[in-house]
């Protein structure tokens, strides 16, 4: 690995503490992915990603800031990525998934807080997240209550946060609002890059996010295949990645693992015995290296074969349709892609569970975990409901509710332990 | 066949032996600091061909054991049907957790619900409260029986209850009465975790809390529906570990 701590530096990174983050992040990544047995060939790129997560991709974003474009950092699957593309900016994920520096949040924030919150705000205060620092500007958006009023703390500690409001109910009004936040924000990007937004750049940016997802899509569906030949971990982190990433190079790199994939499905050939008992985890989503429950699952004898969270197919199950040649009409197009995404931050929000239906059936799933932060009131809210649906639907369905520490693996092992005997002895 | 199980509490040991199908051998030793020294004094002596390890030191023992694992929860789910045909319901509170399961008409797990993270409303909760009191775990059951009235217990975090009881006394309350609130505190807490995963029919009470005469019956008023104690309420979670490893009959 090259020596990068003069670009960390000129970030006002805290190297110290860095160099703890990065280490602890080495040691994770190793234990938990390395020693999976029998993974694809084509996880070695994502292997790399990750060990050049804060290195030769930062130094990407400063050679892109270098030569006139911006860079603009996001939290949510609601900030529409093709914008972004559109006036040549590189956008990256910011949501951050480590129990870091939650003693400095806490000095913002209330302890009740879910850990998302608290660990963006743990890493922008304790100078450790690169991305953050290498932001033109960040974009944070109304979903919940904790994250919106989170954005009033977080502003004055960035350089540029631009909050964009949303719609909450699926409503004629709601999607108009919607797109009038999208035509807000194509101005904002104007004024931060000096670009404009034209129906030629739109065009292109569309059809770089479309292949993107489709990627996506593509290892989604090859994951229905018995023996599974992909472990839950390892597309997870695939789809961790897909926030961080160049998009083009991601893609061409996706591809090339699910050519593999479906090589390994013709043959038969897979990660884990025919017959393992196969689950799907629905619910809040997993930022790096949040790869706590989905560990515990994939160490008690099941695989995840399907994550329905804004980090999986919540976040990339719809296409934006090609349609039109102005701005205006392609606007329209984004407005109805975005505008299908089911946050629980919606009310009514029928479509998501009848989604995790449909992923459990055409995924032979036996059975759902729903996953909520702690104090994620949309999520666990909705959970309840979830569950007694897809219970009725004889989907047998485990709800957990945890956050970053790793203090109640053990009680999360033995439920997930018993709820894996109890799809066993379906 | 003989099938042994072991569940390894936070507390207490125990070991059961199964000849058959039929329980043969039951034992129970105070868990140690060094859990798997305690497996291997309950162990001395006990003949079996297989044994299955359940409780939270499960793991511990497969990596020095040659033995197969069982959550707890399918433990318990399989050993209430070894002293009982007709409860769906089971509430085992143990040491540090407290487990609400129903089974489906067949016998087999359905839902299940534990306690969060913290020992609130477990026997080491009450384990505290009596020793706040000054009662021993015996005396403080018939203390609370004896108790006309209830002093309310808000709290149910072990921590904060404790220096609530310690308020309480200084206060004057009835230490009577304050056994009793505690005891109607842990109650109420689960009934509502049954209340939630299995609602209806006779309860299948297990773990060493259902020991205590108090709990056993307030948790019959609380709920309205039969409580069911098996003769040995701290084996059952051995008796289904050995039964898991007999293929769970």
């Amino acid at each position: 690995m090259s020596d990068y701590t003069e670009m960390w530096s000129s970030l006002g990174l805290d190297l110290k503490s860095h160099d703890v983050l990065l280490a602890a992040l080495g040691k994770g990544y190793s234990d938990v992915f390395l020693s999976q047995k029998g993974r694809p060939e084509g996880m070695k790129y994502f292997d790399f990603v990750m060990s050049e997560v804060h290195g030769l991709r930062i130094k990407e974003l400063m050679d892109a800031k270098a030569e006139g474009r911006k860079v603009i950092g996001s939290y949510c699957v609601f900030v529409p990525e093709e914008l972004i593309l559109a006036v040549d900016g590189v956008s990256v994920g910011l949501c951050a998934g480590a129990e870091f520096n939650f003693e400095g949040a806490e000095t913002l924030l209330p302890r009740n807080t879910c850990s998302l919150i608290k660990s963006a705000f743990g890493f922008k205060l304790g100078k450790v997240c690169p991305y953050v620092e290498a932001c033109d500007v960040v974009v944070g958006e109304n979903t919940c209550d904790g994250k919106k009023k989170a954005y009033e703390i977080l502003g004055p500690l960035l350089r540029d946060l631009y909050v964009m409001d949303l719609p909450q109910m699926k409503t004629g009004k709601g999607k108009e609002l919607l797109k009038e936040e999208y035509r807000k924000f194509i101005g904002k990007l104007e004024e931060a890059t000096g670009k404009k937004v034209t129906p030629e750049g739109l065009k292109k940016a569309v059809g770089i996010v479309n292949a993107k997802r489709k990627a996506v899509k593509r290892l989604a569906a090859i994951r229905a295949a018995d023996p599974a030949p992909i472990s839950g971990l390892d597309a997870l982190l695939v789809n961790q990645v897909f926030f961080y990433d160049d998009p083009v190079r991601f893609t061409g790199a996706v591809n090339q693992l699910c050519d593999e994939l479906e090589l390994r499905a013709k043959k038969k050939n897979g990660v884990v015995p025919k017959g393992t008992t196969r689950v799907v985890v629905s619910g809040c989503p997993m930022a790096v290296p949040n790869w706590k429950v989905p560990l515990l699952i994939e160490t008690s004898g099941a695989v995840i074969v399907g994550e329905e969270s804004c980090v999986g197919e919540r976040g990339n199950r719809w296409l934006t349709e090609v349609k039109g040649d102005t701005v205006e009409e392609m606007l329209d197009a984004i407005t109805d892609r975005y505008f299908n995404i089911d946050c629980a931050v919606f009310t009514p929000n029928p479509s998501r569970v009848g989604y995790v239906k449909e992923m459990a059936k055409k995924l032979h799933a036996q059975g759902v975990v729903h996953y909520s932060l702690q104090f994620c009131q949309p999520y666990i809210m909705e959970s309840g409901p979830v569950e007694k649906e897809l219970e009725q639907s004889g989907i047998p369905t485990l709800r957990l509710e945890t956050d970053y520490g790793q203090e109640d693996a053990g009680q999360l092992r033995t439920r997930i332990e018993a709820f894996i005997e109890r799809l066993k002895k379906r | 066949m003989r099938c042994a199980g072991i569940d390894i509490g936070s507390r207490t040991t125990k070991l059961a032996v199964l000849e058959d199908g039929r329980l043969v051998l039951a034992r129970k030793a105070v868990t140690s600091p060094d859990p798997l020294e305690t497996v291997r004094r309950i162990m001395d002596g006990a003949v079996f061909e297989v044994i299955t390890a359940t409780g939270y030191g499960r793991h511990l023992a497969r990596a020095h054991l040659d033995c197969q694992v069982v959550s707890e929860i399918t433990a318990f789910a399989l050993g209430a049907c070894y002293f009982s045909h007709d409860c769906s319901s089971i509430l085992d509170i143990g040491g540090q957790d407290t487990k609400a399961i129903s089974l489906d008409p067949s016998g087999h797990l359905c839902k299940f619900e534990m306690n969060d993270r913290c020992a609130a409303g477990t026997g080491r909760f009450l384990e505290v409260m009596a020793t706040a009191l000054g009662f021993t775990l015996e005396e403080f059951a018939v203390a609370a029986l004896s108790a006309h009235q209830t002093v309310k217990i808000t709290s149910m975090c072990t921590v904060f209850a404790e220096s609530e009881v310690v308020s309480l006394l200084s206060q004057g309350a009835d230490r009577n009465e304050v056994a009793l609130g505690i005891h109607k505190a842990i109650v109420s807490r689960s009934a509502g975790l049954l209340k939630r995963v299995a609602p209806e029919g006779k309860i299948f009470f297990a773990g060493g809390v259902a020991l205590n005469g108090c709990v056993r019956v307030l948790l019959e008023e609380e709920t309205g529906r039969h409580v069911f104690v098996p003769p040995d309420p701290q084996v059952v979670g051995a008796v289904g570990a050995a039964m898991s490893g007999s293929g769970g009959q």
